[in-house]
């Protein structure tokens, strides 16, 4: 990806060191004009320090908090009158429910995978959008566990899905995905937390030092544990982070293998398939990448960000949505031709179902956001393009959106037909999914506000060394 | 830093009068002597120069992680390796125990006569265990380790260190170094070519 749009090699001054190349790459400046460790710092830290915000920052945390009022109202009516409010019914029990959960979730784990896979690349064009792409999941995970939790009826017992000894002598049962999914959501959770957290320990030091309100020096100085920036805990710091991202690669693919097998452990024809988990990742990844860009889009151009999130960081997340969806879209071959090769009755009619059913229309809405949309983005015009870009972003979360209707539709027309029925969602169900877009919108504008969304440390670290930055230096043990 | 006064009008400079009991008007202790450099490479040198001359209790302060300093400060490794591979461990066993004692003893459920211990199915939650617990075991550590939090600091006396967080680097070395001799100190750094030495009080 990055690695592939190597530097004008006329950039390097004639007789420099080949041996220097890794170390310092004249690749596309990561960061644009000529910043220093103080105007990065400034830049940054001034939106949430001293910057009035802009129009659009009121705009959109407005609309956050509207539609965060379709939640409250759809959830404490849930509250008094239980989940038959919502559409779902046998066949289909879990409907609006499960597609939410496992739409959101998927969208968190771009964040992950741009701080913890990409920080294992040595993806360097990861770091300014890493910060924001963590919150990012951070708050997509929280709307996602909203829906299980308003699912359960009893939404105040959700305690009993932990083993905790209680006099009734009852613990869960452990060879249930369900069990599974509560333990991965939640160490998905946590883990995530922490990321974020010991990445924005030195922010907010820089924060703390650089604020020029007594509140803000006491609130992000509390938040900054006192770190001071001493080598020894860089040490620590850098060979901690590492190891997390070590752990959080593995654990995010975890993540939506177990969503997956919430279905493919089941024996409904087109959801016990082994292609599931592969599959639910790349598509995590895909709609993830489209709502950060999505995001990202809008976000720099209020706040003059250009220099940090530049069009080639746009590019290379478009070139990521591109890779993703075309997994995606063999996932959908895959299916189709798996259960033709079959020969199975029941897989290959319901597949006939699946095309041309009732609820045909949704599958090949599905294929046109996610196959056909993402095809422009093999023009590097629409990749630098802010439009064309935010225009299949949509698209394919729409498309993802979709493709979990599909998935969860599918148990209208299982392999008995008497036990076929349809799925209409009520006006709750749109009210509670309304709603948790309020939720995540309503925390990131907040994020926006009070914290900095591109990590001031890792920019400065990004900087050539001319520039003040730590281009060159190594960070662990045993340097030259 | 000067120290607070209980009274109005100006610190109150007659021995013994404070009501606490505390003697104002004693030295404070010294913590050691801060030098300011411009830039990473500059700290790099001077920290390999103080280490050569004989010093041993130094740190040094950057906005972002110099990994050459803390080689040069004698520091090669951490130890968060061995922390978060051991709270992984103990969070993969106890997951695993934890399934196996539930479903077998705790309350034992027999699904289509399959073995209380179906271990395949119990792998999941297990890898999730020895996540969950590295990461918070990794956390933990690395607050206890560096002494986090800590809210005040002697460093935080100086006015210039506040921009160890920006755009200044910073070598310190500490009072209790066998080697410490207030004068001999500032004049060894001073050959070090910095931008300031300051000497900071506890």
């Amino acid at each position: 990806m990055a690695t592939a749009d190597h530097p004008p090699t006329h950039r390097r001054p004639p007789g420099a060191p080949a041996a220097e190349l890794p170390l310092e790459p004249e690749m596309w400046p990561l960061v644009q004009n000529r910043h220093d460790l103080v105007s990065v710092g400034d830049a940054i830290g001034n939106v949430v320090l001293t910057r009035v915000h802009p129009k659009q920052w009121w705009v959109g945390l407005l609309a956050g908090l509207i539609m965060l009022q379709f939640l409250a109202v759809s959830v404490a009516w849930l509250f008094y009158k239980g989940v038959g409010i919502w559409g779902i019914n046998v066949p289909v029990a879990w409907g609006f429910a499960i597609i939410n959960f496992v739409w959101w979730i998927g969208i968190g784990h771009a964040g992950t995978l741009i701080s913890a896979i990409l920080l294992l690349l040595h993806q360097k064009w990861r770091q300014s959008i890493s910060r924001f792409s963590e919150a990012m999941t951070i708050f997509a995970v929280m709307c996602a566990g909203l829906f299980p939790l308003l699912h359960m009826g009893r939404p105040w017992f959700f305690y009993w899905l932990y083993p905790f000894p209680n006099v009734a002598g009852v613990w869960p049962q452990f060879r249930s995905p369900l069990t599974w999914d509560v333990f991965a959501v939640t160490t998905y959770f946590t883990s995530s937390l922490v990321f974020w957290y010991i990445g924005l320990i030195p922010d907010l030091a820089a924060l703390r030092d650089q604020a020029g309100k007594r509140w803000q020096q006491l609130v992000y100085g509390v938040l900054a544990l006192g770190w001071r920036g001493s080598a020894i805990h860089w040490r620590r710091y850098e060979k901690l982070y590492l190891i997390l991202g070590g752990l959080c690669t593995p654990h995010v693919l975890s993540v939506h293998t177990v969503v997956s097998f919430d279905f493919a452990v089941s024996i409904v024809p087109l959801w016990h398939a082994t292609i599931f988990p592969p599959f639910f990742v790349a598509g995590a990844i895909f709609s993830g990448f489209a709502m950060v860009v999505a995001i990202a889009l809008p976000v720099r151009k209020w706040y003059g960000l250009e220099d940090f999130f530049t069009d080639h960081h746009m590019d290379i997340c478009g070139k990521v949505m591109l890779a993703t969806g075309m997994l995606v879209c063999y996932g959908y071959f895959s299916e189709v031709w798996m259960s033709w090769y079959s020969h199975s009755l029941y897989e290959w009619g319901t597949t006939l179902e699946r095309l041309f059913g009732p609820y045909g229309w949704s599958y090949w809405t599905l294929l046109f956001c996610n196959f056909l949309v993402p095809q422009l983005l093999w023009s590097k015009r629409v990749r630098q393009s802010t439009f064309w870009l935010e225009v299949v972003c949509m698209a394919a979360l729409v498309g993802m959106w979709f493709e979990r209707y599909v998935i969860v539709i599918t148990l209208t027309r299982d392999q008995l037909p008497s036990s076929w029925g349809t799925y209409a969602p009520t006006i709750w169900d749109y009210a509670t999914m309304i709603g948790s877009m309020g939720l995540f919108l309503t925390l990131f504008f907040l994020f926006l506000r009070f914290l900095p969304m591109i990590s001031i440390t890792e920019m400065r670290e990004l900087l050539p060394k001319k520039q003040g930055g730590g281009g060159g230096h190594s960070i662990m043990e045993n340097a030259p | 830093m000067s120290t607070p006064s209980t009274l109005p009008g100006g610190p109150d400079t007659r021995p013994g009068s404070d009501i606490s009991g505390h003697d104002d008007t004693a030295a404070p202790a010294v913590y050691g002597y801060l030098a300011e450099f411009p830039d990473g490479d500059s700290l790099v040198a001077a920290t390999r120069k103080a280490k050569a001359e004989g010093y041993t209790r130094m740190d040094t302060f950057s906005p972002y992680a110099i990994g050459e300093t803390a080689d040069a400060l004698g520091f090669p490794k951490s130890e968060m390796g061995t922390i978060m591979l051991i709270g992984g461990l103990t969070g993969a066993c106890s997951g695993f125990f934890m399934q196996y004692w539930c479903n077998t003893y705790g309350y034992s459920l027999n699904v289509g006569g399959r073995p209380y211990l179906s271990w395949p199915s119990f792998i999941p939650i297990t890898f999730e265990m020895m996540v969950l617990t590295a990461v918070l075991s990794g956390l933990f550590g690395f607050i206890a380790l560096c002494g986090l939090p800590r809210f005040h600091h002697p460093l935080f006396n100086s006015k210039a260190f506040d921009r160890a967080t920006r755009d200044r680097f910073f070598l310190v070395v500490e009072a209790v170094d066998p080697k410490y001799d207030g004068p001999a100190v500032r004049s060894f750094l001073d050959t070090l070519s910095p931008l300031s030495v300051e000497e900071v009080m506890e």
